[in-house]
């Protein structure tokens, strides 16, 4: 260690793999998980859905993480935050499950930096701009209920590590779910003004229900939750006319690639950095 | 659980002391994330850790820690393999790890859900008591605290504000 430089210091190798702080030196999240596809799954097909879950992941915990020192509360930006943290979570072990059943080895960082956002697969609901906080809660229920429904079916999936991943989300998600579902009852059921705004949220979010359909069917789930809902919120049931296309086929709003160039652009700038 | 020689048994109590790098008052086998602890035929310490939430950023931490007390207890080869089936659940923290969590301010989980958790919007009555003074007049401030795992709460006895390990 004889480089002056304080930080260069730190980011020498260590002995023994401590690390020099917490959360650098990452690595595989799913380190010495048995990485074999099982027979009769298609290794090309699976690493697709693994692809869109974690993009959807990856994309709404971005939107999430702007809330940090912008949410009404602290509580608030924390929970956001954690709710950010989970999904996260959820798309490192996705991408590296896609990474070793798609044939190219990439790791999680290559699937996250290294794509453009054509090549991204997320529902073009998670990738919405951020709005107003009725709208953050409103499109995290939305999302939330259907990715729970969504990790439930996947729990029986015949590839054993999705099924892991999935059968640990539902657990997360559940938590998610529960709490945008109390904020927009609490907003709908507000103040004149929250009670516009998140009606305005629900308009907003309904013509992106038919493309989370059709990605995952679990209609009958999701529309029993926003009914729920909305009854305890005094909102009416959104109607809604779908969107075409779908964020699964690679067509996206125009406001991804503006999130993608700032999510992406440290890795970009430092292709060879190691954290 | 396959720790069966006694060299196992030895090198899964040096992993079993490790502290939790987010709640330092429990060892890894406290909080129930030591899966098993195996010695291969060549003297390699394969040791599991399960995540308690996928984003936990305190896995890889307990990765490094582990691996770098079993060296230090004598194992120069280590792995370490994350097992992600069955998840990890707040049941498994043993009874020595609650009372840890009381003994330093943070209530422990109750009994974690079993099956499909329905969305239930109407208040729901749950008692927590206070980790401080036992009553049981307490209300939760926030769902989310500092970690994922933990929530906020507030006793209206004491007036003190607690964490709460979730059920999960």
């Amino acid at each position: 260690m004889s480089d002056d430089h304080v930080y260069m210091t730190l980011a020498e190798g260590h002995e023994d793999d401590s690390r020099w702080a917490f959360g650098t030196g990452f690595e595989d999240p799913l380190h010495g998980v048995d990485t074999a596809v099982p027979e009769g799954v298609d290794a090309a097909a699976l690493a697709a859905d693994c692809v869109a879950l974690a993009d959807d992941a990856l994309v709404l915990a971005q939107r999430l993480a702007e809330w940090i020192t912008r949410a009404p509360e602290l509580e608030e930006e924390v929970a956001l935050a954690n709710i950010g943290l989970d999904l996260l979570g959820q798309a490192r072990l996705l991408y590296s499950r896609a990474g070793q059943t798609d044939g190219t080895g990439r790791d999680e960082d290559a699937y996250a930096y290294f794509r453009d956002p054509a090549d991204f697969r997320n529902v073009r609901l998670a990738e919405l701009p951020r709005e107003d906080f009725a709208f953050a809660v409103t499109r995290l229920l939305v999302l939330s209920a259907w990715r729970l429904e969504h990790f439930r079916r996947l729990t029986a999936h015949p590839d054993p590590v999705l099924a892991a991943v999935a059968a640990k989300g539902v657990k997360e998600l559940t938590y998610h779910r529960q709490y945008a579902a109390e904020w927009v009852v609490r907003l709908g059921d507000g103040t004149p003004e929250s009670h516009r705004r998140t009606r305005t949220a629900l308009d907003r979010v309904a013509p992106y229900l038919g493309e989370l359909f059709t990605a995952c069917d679990v209609r009958e789930e999701v529309v029993a939750v926003l009914r729920q809902v909305t009854e305890a919120a005094g909102l009416p049931m959104p109607a809604y006319r779908p969107l075409p296309g779908s964020g699964r086929d690679g067509e996206h709003t125009e406001h991804l690639a503006p999130l993608l160039a700032e999510l992406q652009s440290v890795a970009r700038a430092h292709p060879e950095a190691t954290w | 659980m396959v720790t069966t020689s006694p060299d196992a048994r030895r090198a899964r109590h040096v992993a079993e002391q490790v502290p939790d790098p987010e709640l330092p008052m429990l060892t890894l086998a406290d909080l129930g994330v030591l899966r098993d602890v195996e010695v291969t035929g060549d003297g390699t310490v394969v040791a599991g850790l399960t995540p308690t939430y996928s984003g936990c950023p305190a896995m890889a931490e307990m990765r490094a820690d582990v691996a770098a007390r079993l060296r230090a207890a004598g194992y120069p080869r280590v792995e370490i393999r994350t097992v992600l089936d069955p998840p990890w659940t707040s049941d498994w923290i043993t009874e020595t790890g609650r009372r840890k969590l009381t003994e330093h301010g943070i209530a422990p989980p109750g009994a974690a859900p079993r099956g499909p958790v329905p969305l239930v919007l109407a208040p729901t009555r749950r008692t927590v008591p206070c980790p401080r003074c036992g009553a049981t007049d307490t209300e939760e401030t926030s769902r989310f605290a500092a970690t994922s795992c933990k929530a906020l709460w507030r006793c209206r006895s004491c007036r003190e504000p607690f964490e709460y390990v979730k059920e999960i």
